[in-house]
């Protein structure tokens, strides 16, 4: 064992650095410290610790339940409704909501529950999507500007600053200009769009691990700035970025939807959650329900991603 | 005031200001689609088109060169502020933006004074009450007005009080009534930020040295918070103008598409349909050039409301290039926002009080 291993152990019952908020610590890192620690000895004591220290109340139960009828909606369909999304009963059309039907019907006689619960996959895929492509490009660039000062750090952060200046949406509708529609390029442009915020905190993270004891030990000890990056500072840093990476999922999931209702995402036969919101708006005054509801599920899945992040967050915070 | 420091931050400002031209030149530039054939129309069928025609659009709009000339030709105009001719409408798109912007500074305007009497009533009751359910539903509302989509808010409102209850038009710009609703929708989500952050600094502010002061002298609650805490709480909010400016501008996209209403946002869903790729660079840049601007202005006028910042600012200049978010964060002797912010919101509210200058957190 190294002595900047042994350093980083120690450094982990005293945090140390001038650091704004020095009440983060390893045992409130949540779910990516899991996988991690389950292998490890002592990795059930600090699983359940870590369970434990989330307080999970009421509604981090009602949001886990919204998030993984999400999920379940996103990769069985089928599970949650046997009607098929695309093709309609004429006889049927603009049905309001009912015992059989409980998001009632369309114009061409389509089940709406039907069709907002196949729509989850496109969007939610997207938006997942789009918070790796942020969270991927975002660390990276966090890493390398905050570990090598200098040029570099200068170069990436201006143009982070750039990207920051020109409001999330406007900058996705920007790319998709470049990409084309599409809910793939729709993904892109709303990654894109969240590659400032990693790249700030994991550049604030890095700077405030990058001074200590066990990182300077580790260079000390001849190993190079790749692997003090990858081994000893990036397992610091994924704790924050767990808590960020919820709540850019919520904002994804609504710029998403924002850019499909706009009509940038796919083309009309398919269910997507926004283009369902956006089809219904011909039939505000006449059938209520093909607005609401797929909103509403909208509105759902990103409160409880908020909520998830918040709960994760704010046991940090308040240690 | 300081010339050094304000020639620097303009400086600053239109560094920033060139990057996003530069990035959105090559971004948008670098397209494997032919502008010229979607200006002669038809989808980009390539049946009759006249290729005198095209080579001559070609020349028109500089677009036979390398790209490297072009970038070099579309700069030399921009610094005589000519952002190049919209492809579709065959102005200039100065002019364009110069016509759709009146409607959407309106809006924006009402929206954004909307949205600060909203959310300071939500943060100043929230602070104020003594009823624990009363606080805990009033701190929720943010987290619930940045969740809910603002498109299906805005038809949420049409359908009820415009076909429900016929109190408001549904479409058009005309009529003072049209404005209203639009206005609503989009001051939603701005309130929710305006109020996370004012709720957060009344809090700091409340536990400050000079609150136990007053209270002892016998100040009753209320007048202690309008009198002393809330100036001193609404001054973090400033350094948000930036933010809040470039969410409603954002915000106008969807909600002038809603609500059928001609403006900056309805020319940028237009000039993204149409692949206007002038337009909509311009509308990009515009966004950029007014965020600089407010953030501009914030750090100029931040110390001559904040009296301890004078004296904070002059020692900093001395030592080094911080600038005056940073120090305005320090005075407050809150412990700044932290990295992962609760919600999106405070994590905006912390990247827009280092946007300005990131040497600082290099300090």
């Amino acid at each position: 064992m190294s002595l900047a291993t042994e350093l980083q152990k120690n450094s982990r019952t005293a945090p140390p650095g001038p650091g704004a908020n020095l009440a983060h610590d390893d045992h409130v890192t949540g779910g990516s410290d899991l996988a991690a620690g389950g292998v490890r000895p002592g990795g059930l004591r600090r699983l359940t610790s870590a369970v434990g220290a989330l307080r999970i109340g009421i509604v981090e139960v009602i949001a886990i339940i919204v998030l993984g009828l999400a999920a379940l909606a996103a990769l069985w369909p089928t599970l949650l409704t046997s009607v098929d999304p695309l093709t309609g009963n004429p006889a049927d059309r603009l049905l309001p909501p009912g015992a059989e039907r409980i998001f009632g019907t369309d114009q061409l006689g389509r089940d709406v529950f039907a069709r907002t619960v196949h729509g989850s996959a496109q969007t939610l895929s997207a938006s997942l999507a789009a918070v790796l492509i942020g969270v991927g490009a975002g660390v990276l660039i966090g890493l390398l500007s905050g570990f090598f000062t200098g040029v570099l750090d200068a170069i990436f952060m201006r143009t982070v600053d750039v990207l920051q200046a020109v409001p999330g949406l406007l900058l996705s509708m920007a790319v998709i200009t470049a990409l084309g529609f599409g809910t793939l390029n729709v993904a892109v442009a709303v990654g894109v769009a969240a590659v400032p915020s990693f790249a700030r905190l994991t550049r604030a993270e890095v700077i405030r691990w990058r001074s200590t004891e066990f990182v300077r030990a580790a260079r000390a000890d001849g190993l190079s700035a790749i692997s003090v990056l990858a081994r000893h500072i990036l397992p610091q840093v994924r704790g924050p970025i767990g808590a960020l990476l919820a709540l850019e999922f919520g904002s994804a999931v609504l710029a998403v939807s924002a850019l499909s209702f706009l009509g940038f995402g796919a083309p009309p036969p398919q269910p997507e959650w926004g283009l369902l919101v956006s089809e219904g708006r011909d039939f505000l005054a006449a059938a209520w329900w093909m607005t609401t509801f797929p909103g509403l599920v909208v509105a759902a899945v990103v409160l409880a991603a908020n909520r998830l992040s918040h709960a994760v967050n704010s046991e940090k915070e308040f240690r | 005031m300081n010339l050094r420091y304000l020639a620097s931050r303009l400086a600053q400002g239109l560094l920033v200001l060139w990057i996003a031209f530069s990035l959105s030149f090559f971004l948008l530039y670098w397209l494997p689609g032919d502008p010229v054939i979607t200006m002669l129309g038809a989808g980009g069928e390539l049946q009759s088109f006249d290729p005198a025609e095209v080579a001559r659009l070609r020349a028109e709009f500089h677009l036979d060169q390398p790209l490297i000339v072009q970038y070099l030709f579309a700069l030399g105009n921009l610094v005589r502020l000519d952002f190049g001719t919209s492809i579709q409408a065959g102005t200039p798109v100065t002019e364009a933006i110069a016509a759709a912007l009146p409607s959407t500074l309106a809006l924006a305007a009402l929206a954004l004074g909307l949205a600060l009497i909203i959310g300071t009533v939500i943060a100043v009751t929230a602070t104020l009450t003594r009823r624990p359910w009363l606080r805990d539903t009033l701190a929720a509302l943010p987290g619930l007005g940045v969740a809910l989509p603002t498109f299906w808010v805005g038809l949420m409102l049409l359908q009820v009080f415009s076909f429900r209850i016929p109190l408001f038009p549904a479409v058009g710009t005309g009529t003072p009534a049209a404005i209203v609703l639009p206005a609503v929708t989009l001051a939603i989500p701005l309130s929710a930020i305006i109020a996370q952050v004012l709720f957060r600094s009344l809090q700091n502010a409340w536990i400050q040295p000079f609150v136990t002061t007053y209270t002892a002298s016998g100040y009753t609650r209320l007048r202690l918070l309008l009198r002393q805490a809330l100036p001193v709480a609404l001054l973090p909010t400033l350094t948000m103008g930036g933010v809040l400016f470039g969410q409603a501008l954002a915000g106008s996209v969807v909600v002038e598409n809603v609500f059928s209403r001609q403006g900056l946002g309805r020319l940028a869903q237009t000039a993204v349909t149409g692949q206007d790729i002038p337009l909509v660079q311009g509308i990009v840049l515009f966004a950029a050039a007014v965020f600089v601007l407010v953030n501009l202005i914030t750090d100029l006028t931040y110390p001559l409301l904040d009296p301890r910042l004078r004296a904070a600012r002059r020692k900093l200049e001395s030592t080094s290039g911080n600038t005056l978010a940073e120090a305005s964060d320090r005075a407050d002797g809150s412990a700044g926002a932290s990295p992962a912010g609760s919600t999106a919101v405070t994590a905006a509210a912390g990247s827009t009080a280092t946007a300005t200058g990131i040497e600082g957190a290099r300090a």
